[in-house]
C-alpha cells in the first residue's frame, strides 16, 4: 500500500526558527533535545576514539598522560551528563509518552521548554570548561584530587549542577503528566510499559538529583570559599564525598537503564505481535529497581575504607537489584514464545540488548560479590561491565527506539538494508571492543591508565579495532537516518502494526496530536483480540 | 576449569587467592549456563515463531504465576549462596592474623614507600618473606591512592586522613606487580611497584644488610639502581626531555634559574638539598610537586644518586 505524508503536521504547521525556539509542542521539544543530545553523543564518541587510539601502544602515541586524563574525563562527563541521562526521557519520552497516553501535550509545556534551555546552558558551561583548562578528575570528581586539580573544575561542576535541574524539570513534568493526562479508560495497568519505565525514572530524577546538586555545590564552596568538607587538608573527609556522590550516581544508573528497558518492552511486544508476558511483573520490577537502586550506593566503595559492616549490607542489598532485571529478561523471552516474530531493525536492536545486557547483568553479580570485587574494583573489568550495561543496554535501546519511532517522528522510513548492516556492525564492534576488557580486568589491568605494561598491548589493540568498527557503524546510522528525514518513503501511520495509541495518529502527527480527546478502546498489547493495520482508523473521542 | 582460570586470572600468589578464584569460577559457570540458555531460547523462538505470509495473529496467552515464582525464587537462592560465600571470604580478607609482621606503606604522588618495624625502608619494591602473614598499615601523603596486588587478590584504598589496613600471606617466591588503582593524576599509570617475595632466610639477610652498593658494584651503578627503585624516573628523564621535573641529562654543573629568579649551579649540595628538602630551591618552570625523601633515603643512597647524575653528561 502506498502512503502519503499528510498535508498538515507538527513539522510544517508553523515555520521559521522562532517557531522552533519558542515552541511549546512536546514533539518539537523532543527534536530540539535530539539535536543537542546526539551532538553530545558525537563529541563523547570522539573522545572515546582518542582514548582507544592512545591505548594502541603501552607508551605515549599522541597524548601525554595529562591529555589522556582529560580525554577519559571528558568522555565520561559528556556521555553521562550530556548524553545518556537525558537521552531517552528527554528525546523519546518527550516525543512519544504524551502520544502513548492519548494526551495533547505534557502537563507543563513551558516547564518542558525551560528544561531544554537549562540543558543548553549546562552544555555551554561544559564547552566553556573544555576551552579553559579542560578537566582531569574523571567523571566521579573524587576528592581530594578534585579539590586540588588546576583544571576547570568549577565550570564543569557548574555544568553538571545546571544539567541536574533540566533533569528534575523533565521528571517532575512526566510524573504529573502520567498521573493527570491519561486518556479516559486508560487505567494504570493499561499503560504501555514504556510509560511505566519513564514514570519510575522520573521518580528517581526528582528524588536523587538534588543530592548531586548539593554535593557539587559543597565541593564548589570548598574550592572557592575554603570551607573544609571533603579535603582532609582543611579538616574534611574524602570518603564522605564518595558517599554523597554515589547516593545520586548509583540511582542515576537506573535513570540511564530503566527507560531503555521500557523501550525493549515495547519492541518485543510489537515485533512478536504478542501480549506481553507478565505485564504486572515488568511494571512493578521497574518500581522495584527504582526503590532498591537507592539502597546500594556503597557497592562502589567496598575498598574505599568504609566500614566492613556497611560493605556487607550494601553487598547483600545489591543482589536484590539483580532480581527485577532478571524478571524482565525472562518475561521478554516468554513474550516471544508462540509469537509472530518479525526481525525488523528495531527488533534486532532489542535482541542485541537482550544478549549484551544479560552479560552486563551477570558481570554485575561478579562485582557485587564482596571478595571478588576487592580484586576487580577499578580494573578494566568494571569498565567493561558498565559499558555492557550502558552501551549494550541503554544505547541499544535508544537506537532501537529511534528506529522504531523514526517513521512516527518524521513520517518517513529509513533504508532497511543499511539499518541491518549498521546494527550488526555495532553489535560485533561492541563485543570486540569490550569483551577483551573483561579479561584484561581479571588479569589486573587498572582503569584510567595512560600507559600500561606491555603484556596488555595485544588485547588493547584488539579492543581499539572494535571501537573503530563501532565508530563507522554510528556514522552510517547518522547518514541513513538523516537521509530518511528528507527522502525516505512515506511510512504510513502504523508501519509496524502496533497497538499503542501513538500509532493511531498520522505520521508525522498533527500539532495537537489527536482530534478531540481519544478514549482507550483496547489495551496496549491486545494482539490476541485486535489486528492492527497500517492505515488511519477513526478512534472514539469525547 | 584450570584453563579458564588461567585465561582470566593472574597466578595465585597468596593464601586467599584460590578461595577468591573458586567463587569466581562458580559464578562464571552458573552465569555461562544461564546465558547460553537464555540466548539459545531467544534464537530458537526467533526461528520457530518467525512471522509467515504477513500473518500476525497470535493466540491468547496464559498467565503463569508458577513460572513467575520459579524464576524469581531460583535466582534468589543462587544469589544468596553467592552473597554468603563472598561474605565469608571477605571476612578472611579483612581479619589480620595475630602473628603478622607489620609494614607501614605510604602512598604519594607517584610512588609507594615502605617502613619496616626493624628500621629498614624501601621505595617501589616491597620485600617480604614467603609463608608469613604481612599486615600493611597504609596512609597517603596527598590524594587517595589504592594499593593493588593482582596476584594476591588484595586491594585497599590509601587515604590521606586515616590508616587503612590490608594483609596477605605470600605462598610462593617471585616478583608480583603492585598497581595504584585510584586515579591520582599525571603519574597515576606510572605508580606501580613490585612485591618481591623471598624465602625467610634471604629475607632476614635483606633486612640486616640494609643499603649500600652490592659487591663489585660501583657507586654510579648503585645510583642508577636507586634512580629506578626510588621512582625518580617517574618525573625525571634521562634524554633531555621535559617531564614533571627537570631532566637529569647534563644536570650536574648546569646553571639553573630558580623560581625566585636567582640562579645557581647544580652541585653535590644542591642535589642533596633537593632530595631532602625539595621546596627550598626549585627550578623555575616546574610545579612544586617533588616529595621529600627525608627518612626514606640514606646517605649512601644519596651519594650513589649524585655519582649517577654526574655520569649523565649531554
Amino acid at each position: 500500500m502506498e502512503h502519503t505524508i499528510p498535508e498538515k503536521h507538527y513539522l510544517n504547521e508553523a515555520t521559521g526558527w522562532k517557531s522552533w525556539l519558542m515552541t511549546l509542542d512536546h514533539k518539537r521539544i523532543g527534536i530540539l533535545y535530539m539535536i543537542m543530545v546526539m551532538f553530545s553523543f558525537f563529541l563523547g564518541g570522539v573522545f572515546a576514539l582518542l582514548i582507544r587510539w592512545e591505548l594502541l601502544s603501552p607508551d605515549k602515541i599522541l597524548m601525554g598522560p595529562e591529555m589522556y586524563n582529560q580525554a577519559f574525563s571528558l568522555h565520561g562527563i559528556i556521555m553521562i551528563f550530556l548524553f545518556i541521562i537525558p537521552s531517552i526521557p528527554a528525546i523519546l519520552g518527550n516525543f512519544v509518552m504524551p502520544l502513548m497516553i492519548g494526551a495533547k501535550d505534557v502537563a507543563f509545556p513551558r516547564l518542558n521548554l525551560a528544561s531544554w534551555y537549562i540543558y543548553v546552558i549546562g552544555f555551554c558551561f561544559a564547552v566553556y570548561a573544555l576551552f579553559t583548562g579542560g578537566i582531569d578528575t574523571g567523571w566521579t570528581f573524587y576528592t581530594p584530587y578534585s579539590s586540588e586539580s588546576t583544571t576547570a573544575v568549577i565550570p564543569i561542576l557548574t555544568a553538571a549542577f545546571v544539567l541536574g535541574f533540566s533533569s528534575i524539570f523533565t521528571g517532575l513534568n512526566f510524573i504529573v503528566t502520567i498521573h493527570r493526562l491519561r486518556a479516559p479508560g486508560m487505567t494504570w495497568f493499561q499503560l504501555p510499559l514504556f510509560v511505566w519505565a519513564i514514570y519510575a525514572t522520573a521518580l528517581i530524577q526528582v528524588l536523587a538529583t538534588p543530592v548531586l546538586g548539593i554535593t557539587l555545590a559543597l565541593l564548589m564552596l570548598e574550592r572557592v570559599v575554603g570551607i573544609g568538607i571533603f579535603d582532609p587538608a582543611m579538616g574534611g573527609d574524602p570518603v564522605l564525598f564518595q558517599h554523597f556522590f554515589w547516593f545520586y550516581s548509583h540511582p542515576a544508573v537506573y535513570i540511564m537503564i530503566l527507560p531503555g528497558m521500557g523501550i525493549i518492552s515495547e519492541l518485543i511486544a510489537t515485533f512478536s505481535h504478542r501480549r506481553i508476558f507478565g505485564y504486572k511483573f515488568i511494571a512493578f520490577s521497574s518500581l522495584g529497581i527504582a526503590f532498591t537502586g537507592f539502597l546500594v550506593w556503597g557497592h562502589h566503595m567496598f575498598v574505599s575504607g568504609q566500614s566492613d559492616l556497611a560493605a556487607v549490607i550494601f553487598s547483600f542489598l545489591t543482589f536484590f537489584v539483580g532480581i527485577p532485571s532478571g524478571i524482565k529478561i525472562l518475561n521478554w523471552i516468554a513474550t516471544m514464545y508462540k509469537g509472530s516474530i518479525s526481525l525488523d531493525t528495531p527488533m534486532l536492536w532489542a535482541l542485541s540488548f537482550l544478549i549484551l545486557f544479560s552479560i552486563g547483568g551477570f558481570t554485575g553479580i561478579v562485582l557485587g560479590t564482596l571478595s571478588i570485587d576487592v580484586h576487580l574494583h577499578d580494573t578494566y573489568f568494571v569498565v567493561s561491565h558498565f559499558h555492557y550495561v550502558m552501551v549494550g543496554g541503554t544505547v541499544m535501546a535508544i537506537f532501537g527506539g529511534l528506529h522504531y519511532w523514526w517513521p512516527k517522528i518524521w513520517g518517513r522510513m529509513y533504508n532497511e538494508t543499511l539499518a541491518r548492516i549498521a546494527v550488526v556492525m555495532i553489535f560485533v564492534g561492541f563485543n570486540i571492543t569490550f569483551f577483551v576488557q573483561f579479561i584484561m580486568g581479571t588479569q589486573g589491568m587498572p582503569r584510567r591508565y595512560a600507559t600500561y605494561l606491555p603484556q596488555f598491548q595485544g588485547m588493547h589493540g584488539f579492543s581499539s579495532i572494535g571501537a573503530l568498527i563501532m565508530g563507522v557503524g554510528f556514522l552510517l546510522i547518522a547518514i541513513y537516518l538523516i537521509y530518511a528525514i528528507f527522502k525516505g518513503k512515506p511510512a504510513g501511520p502504523n508501519p509496524w502494526r502496533a497497538l499503542t495509541m501513538e500509532w493511531e495518529t498520522p505520521s508525522p502527527p498533527t500539532a495537537g496530536n489527536f482530534e478531540g480527546q481519544p478514549i482507550l478502546e483496547h489495551g496496549p498489547y491486545d494482539y490476541d483480540k485486535v489486528i492492527p493495520e497500517n492505515a488511519l482508523k477513526p478512534y472514539k473521542t469525547i | 576449569m584450570d584453563t579458564t582460570r588461567s585465561l582470566f586470572l593472574p597466578p595465585q600468589g597468596s593464601t586467599v587467592a584460590s578461595d577468591v578464584d573458586a567463587l569466581f569460577g562458580f559464578i562464571f559457570w552458573i552465569s555461562l549456563f544461564f546465558f547460553v540458555g537464555v540466548t539459545a531460547l531467544t534464537v530458537y523462538f526467533c526461528i520457530k515463531y518467525k512471522r509467515k505470509d504477513g500473518k500476525s495473529e497470535t493466540t491468547p496467552y496464559i498467565e503463569s504465576m508458577a513460572l513467575e515464582i520459579t524464576w524469581i525464587v531460583i535466582p534468589t537462592i543462587l544469589l544468596m549462596v553467592i552473597f554468603v560465600w563472598g561474605f565469608q571470604d571477605f571476612v578472611r580478607l579483612h581479619i589480620v592474623p595475630a602473628n603478622s609482621m607489620e609494614i607501614k606503606v605510604t602512598g604519594q604522588k607517584w610512588f609507594w614507600s615502605y617502613n619496616y618495624e626493624e628500621g629498614a625502608t624501601g621505595v617501589g619494591e616491597l620485600v617480604v618473606p614467603v609463608g608469613k602473614p604481612v599486615k600493611l598499615l597504609m596512609s597517603s601523603k596527598d590524594v587517595i591512592h589504592s594499593f593493588f596486588v593482582p596476584a594476591f587478590r588484595i586491594k585497599m584504598d590509601v587515604l590521606p586522613n586515616r590508616y587503612t589496613i590490608t594483609w596477605f600471606e605470600a605462598t610462593m617466591t617471585g616478583e608480583f606487580e603492585i598497581y595504584c588503582t585510584e586515579f591520582c593524576g599525571k603519574g597515576h599509570s606510572e605508580m606501580w611497584g613490585t612485591v618481591k617475595v623471598l624465602p625467610q632466610d634471604e629475607f632476614d639477610k635483606w633486612l640486616e644488610a640494609g643499603s649500600g652498593p652490592g659487591e663489585g658494584e660501583s657507586m654510579k651503578d648503585y645510583g642508577a639502581r636507586m634512580f629506578v627503585k626510588n621512582a625518580c624516573n617517574t618525573c625525571h628523564s634521562l634524554d633531555g626531555s621535559k617531564n614533571v621535573g627537570p631532566t637529569f641529562q647534563g644536570l650536574f654543573g648546569r646553571r639553573e634559574v630558580m623560581s625566585d629568579g636567582t640562579a645557581i649551579t647544580v652541585d653535590e649540595n644542591y642535589i642533596r638539598e633537593s632530595v631532602l628538602n625539595p621546596m627550598a630551591k626549585q627550578v623555575a618552570g616546574f610545579d612544586p610537586v617533588m616529595p621529600t625523601y627525608q627518612g626514606i633515603l640514606k646517605d649512601v643512597d644519596i651519594d650513589g644518586l649524585i655519582a649517577y647524575i654526574k655520569s649523565l653528561e649531554n
